[in-house]
């Protein structure tokens, strides 16, 4: 099934690639969407059976990509909204949205994947089909923002290459040629603890370019900021959760060997270093896309820390992914709305927003609430469970640091939003357009799904997150 | 054989911190792929052979033939000055290198417990972390990609040291790299070449808080 998958979304990239005329690119879209939705469906049903040898159903990848699928709906239709305001040619569509399926496929693949090598091919291709849509509006800007991009990553996925190779050479002595996470997490017990350190530091840091961490976070935020809006929205959420699983898996794999204790102190370090380099940044941040960007940063490094501080803090950190994707979704989303209106996304040319686009301020203010972590957000519930993990770990001074970062962080992003929907400057430039209510229907409902998640999550969801997190030390 | 083969890898290494002209550096690179033909050709002998011929053709093919004819296409087409500007003296940048060297000795000699063999790890290491100090301290585009090209070579001699046990990963990783190395750093330097004047990372400024 899953091969049909890959054949049949391949074929409708393909396909999209040749295309030149408007209808026939929308049925295919559609068409691309349906298959995105069945396998997401299917892969639901058949949970945890093995389809072929590389590719698994497992309870972390679905839940991905039902993150994934859901996101990609919203993801094309805005996609679509900010083509056709740019008046680009038909060819230039044509290499934007197949570059886009290709992704969306790309990444349904890096999630299922249970087999190491083929979960490090297809970080690779993701680099490879994001960097085309980075790229997309050919200006000098873009070309600089793509070139460090594709760089930084290039050399980011030779890093772990570099550990998987040692995995390789440590595991040659065991005899364990197969290279599903399975299999080598029971071989790790004979590997020498400092040679499982080193790998396990190279796989982390190759991840990291993926996910945002700290020794890696510069990779993304340039290319956010000259990404379209939609794409964007991607590669702030569905590609951080790539290297998020990435991460994840690894350290499910080791987390049975005696490093485990070492490896959460790394993670604790690189979510702390976040945190506290995307606090600093927004204090001075003036760039809205870019102010987003290192929200996002602050947003990984407290799922770091959540895996790190272990026990409610595994569940609490997929959880938190999970529901930062949807919020962070409908901020660029609206984001791109934002931009038809103001022509510009420097915060301080810009202001009165509610009286320019209410239901657009609107979207503004729910955000607002939802990423600061306040009450009816889901974000709230998953931030007091990491922070919950790290006191009955007893991480008290860890906990200080995060509280006192995170409120800087709370008042930056307050004090830049409450701008942009308050302020009464004079002077600023007339809008272009009116804004439409129906685009910010998308956002009001991702939101909602983050308030609903919270308050009262399905059943399913926690059973799947449970089974997740089920063979983690307790 | 293999022995002096490495030796003379890690000597084109310091090599290159003195080279002053883009065009010896493409040469060492040319050099450090005939290297690793010969080490992969004594290396890889008993194991299938398709993989074998693959391995043997992406190192003579690739590294030693298509990849500096087309740098050197890149530096004719965009007029680049051939002089490869580093930020640090070439004196130090030898220093530099001899320790990292000598590092990566020490380290080869302190890991303990899994039989890696030491003259492929220092190699393996020295070239990571010399690519690495290429890319930091060269001024020009180009000059990144050729320090990435040497950490790429860096890791295959890594995946030599495991090559017999596991073939089909050593060739996925290769043909990605190469795919990478080649297609997309390519184009985008072509790219770079045609919309600023030069390729210099002073040019990529711009995006910053």
């Amino acid at each position: 099934m899953f091969g049909f998958y890959l054949i049949i979304a391949f074929s409708i990239g393909i396909l999209t690639f040749l295309n030149r005329n408007k209808m026939v690119r929308i049925v295919l879209l559609v068409l691309f969407l349906i298959v995105q939705t069945s396998i997401t469906i299917y892969a639901y049903c058949h949970l945890n059976e093995d389809n072929t040898r590389f590719f698994k159903f497992d309870a972390l990848g679905v839940i991905f990509l039902c993150v994934l699928t859901i996101l990609s709906f919203t993801t094309v239709y805005h996609s679509y909204i900010y083509l056709r305001h740019r008046n680009d040619s038909s060819r230039s569509q044509s290499i934007y949205f197949t570059s886009l399926i290709i992704l969306i496929m790309v990444m349904t693949c890096a999630y299922l994947a249970s087999h190491l090598g083929v979960l490090w091919v297809f970080i690779e291709l993701t680099t490879l089909s994001v960097a085309v849509l980075i790229y997309h509006e050919r200006t000098p800007l873009a070309l600089e923002a793509t070139w460090k991009y594709v760089f930084i990553c290039s050399v980011g996925i030779t890093i772990t290459f570099i550990g998987i190779i040692l995995l390789s050479i440590a595991l040659g002595e065991t005899e364990a040629v197969n290279f599903s996470f399975k299999a080598i997490s029971g071989q790790l017990s004979l590997i020498n603890a400092s040679w499982l350190k080193t790998i396990f530091l190279f796989m982390i840091v190759g991840f990291c370019t993926k996910m945002g961490l700290f020794p890696m976070h510069t990779a993304a935020i340039d290319a956010h900021t000259v990404a379209p809006p939609p794409i964007s929205a991607f590669i702030s959420t569905t590609l951080m959760n790539v290297g998020f699983i990435a991460i994840f898996r690894t350290y499910t794999m080791f987390s049975h060997t005696t490093i485990l204790h070492w490896m959460n102190m790394v993670l604790f370090l690189c979510g702390i270093i976040s945190v506290i380099v995307s606090a600093a940044y927004l204090l001075k941040v003036n760039h809205l896309k870019r102010m987003s960007a290192y929200s996002s940063i602050e947003h990984m490094g407290l799922a770091a820390i959540g895996i790190a501080s272990g026990g409610i803090g595994y569940f609490a950190a997929i959880f938190h992914m999970v529901l930062h994707a949807f919020v962070k979704a409908s901020v660029f989303y609206q984001i791109e709305q934002f931009h038809r209106n103001f022509r510009t996304y420097l915060i301080n040319e810009t202001g009165n927003y509610f009286n320019r686009n209410l239901p657009g301020a609107m979207v503004f203010l729910l955000i607002l609430i939802s990423i600061t972590a306040m009450p009816p957000s889901g974000i709230f519930v998953t931030e007091f469970w990491i922070f919950k993990a790290l006191f009955t770990s007893s991480h008290f001074f860890i906990l200080v640091i995060v509280l006192l970062f995170l409120s800087i962080a709370i008042y930056s992003l307050a004090k830049n939003f409450l701008h942009i929907l308050f302020n009464q400057t004079q002077g600023l430039l007339p809008a272009i357009e009116k804004p439409k209510a129906s685009e910010t229907l998308s956002q009001f409902f991702l939101l909602a799904l983050v308030f609903y998640l919270g308050i009262n999550p399905p059943a399913a969801m926690i059973n799947l997150l449970n089974e997740a997190v089920a063979n983690l030390p307790k | 054989m293999t022995n002096i083969l490495l030796i003379a890898f890690v000597i084109s290494l310091i090599y290159i911190g003195i080279a002053n002209r883009l065009s010896t550096y493409i040469n060492i690179l040319a050099v450090q792929g005939i290297i690793l033909f010969g080490v992969s050709f004594i290396e890889l002998i008993q194991i299938n052979t398709v993989n074998f011929i693959f391995i043997l053709f992406e190192t003579i093919v690739f590294k030693t033939i298509a990849i500096p004819v087309f740098l050197n296409y890149v530096i004719k087409k965009n007029h680049i000055v051939r002089e490869a500007q580093p930020f640090l003296p070439d004196f130090l940048s030898v220093v530099i290198i001899t320790c990292i060297v000598l590092g990566s000795f020490i380290l080869s000699n302190v890991i303990t417990g899994v039989s890696v063999r030491k003259i492929f790890f220092l190699a393996a290491v020295s070239a990571l972390l010399s690519g690495l100090f290429i890319i930091i301290t060269r001024k020009k585009v180009v000059t990144h990609i050729m320090g990435y090209l040497i950490m790429e070579n860096g890791v295959f001699i890594l995946s030599l040291s495991a090559g017999n046990k596991m073939p089909m990963l050593v060739n996925t990783g290769i043909t990605l790299d190469i795919f990478v190395s080649v297609l997309v750093l390519g184009v985008f330097v072509n790219r770079i070449g045609n919309t600023f004047e030069e390729m210099s990372v002073d040019n990529l400024t711009n995006l910053k808080d």
